[in-house]
């Protein structure tokens, strides 16, 4: 599964992607979340407990307790700031 | 119904004599240029002077969240012509970021989808601006007055 980091997010992990194969006990966005803190530090710090971030699978914006299923593509990003 | 993203500029009086060319239904045509401005103000007060942004994208998924917004508006009013253009890159103070144009028979409802798709698209689109200041590089942080302007076409939406 491709993981996506965008804006600062991506700056603090150090880098703009990376294929990751979660253990099986990852279900949903936000056991993802917790399985890719452990990656690192810069993850960590990114995707940290009460942190502003989204998340989208396979491109549409999604809650953290969605499940990930079959997805090719999660991202992670701060709030929009378009316009 | 168009949505285009692009790092290049636009010419706006071009796009708005395309997009109604030949239509000759459209009564009025509301539209929205976004501008890089020079002077950042928050709160009442001028903060850091901004010199040059950089916007950067979700290439695939912000096509997709500009068109499903634009089919929202046509949903909710009765609309001959809607044209979303943004940009994304280093832009710098005085360039042009987004025009977003609704052309419909009557001026109220050309009005407020053209004021709709603008709130939505600064919460709902995944754009994220890089600030070039004296100061260094900041990411500009979500505004509540942009989400609280987003939210009320919610609230509308759930009158109707």
């Amino acid at each position: 599964m491709k993981v996506k980091y965008f804006a600062w997010m991506k700056r603090t992990v150090g880098v703009a992607e990376e294929e990751v194969t979660p253990p099986a006990d990852v279900h949903t966005v936000g056991d993802l979340v917790a399985w890719l803190r452990g990656r690192s530090g810069g993850h960590a710090e990114a995707l940290a407990e009460g942190a502003a971030f989204g998340a989208a699978v396979d491109k549409r914006t999604v809650t953290m307790d969605v499940v990930i299923g079959n997805a090719s593509e999660v991202a992670f990003f701060p709030p929009f700031t378009g316009g | 119904m168009t949505v285009r993203v692009q790092e290049s500029d636009f010419d706006t009086g071009a796009e708005l004599d395309a997009l109604t060319k030949g239509n000759k239904k459209i009564g009025g045509l509301a539209v929205f240029v976004g501008l890089v401005r020079e002077l950042h103000v928050r709160e009442g007060y001028h903060r850091d002077r901004v010199d040059a942004l950089t916007l950067e994208h979700y290439p695939g998924m912000t096509e997709t969240a500009l068109q499903e917004m634009e089919a929202e508006a046509c949903r909710r009013w009765p609309l001959e012509a809607t044209l979303i253009v943004h940009r994304y890159g280093r832009l710098e103070a005085g360039d042009r970021i987004v025009l977003v144009a609704v052309g419909s028979p009557h001026r109220e409802a050309a009005f407020e989808a053209c004021e709709f798709l603008v709130d939505w698209l600064k919460t709902k689109a995944p754009f994220w601006k890089l600030e070039e200041t004296p100061a260094g590089d900041k990411w500009v942080g979500a505004h509540e007055g942009d989400n609280k302007a987003a939210r009320r076409w919610e609230k509308k939406q759930n009158e109707n």
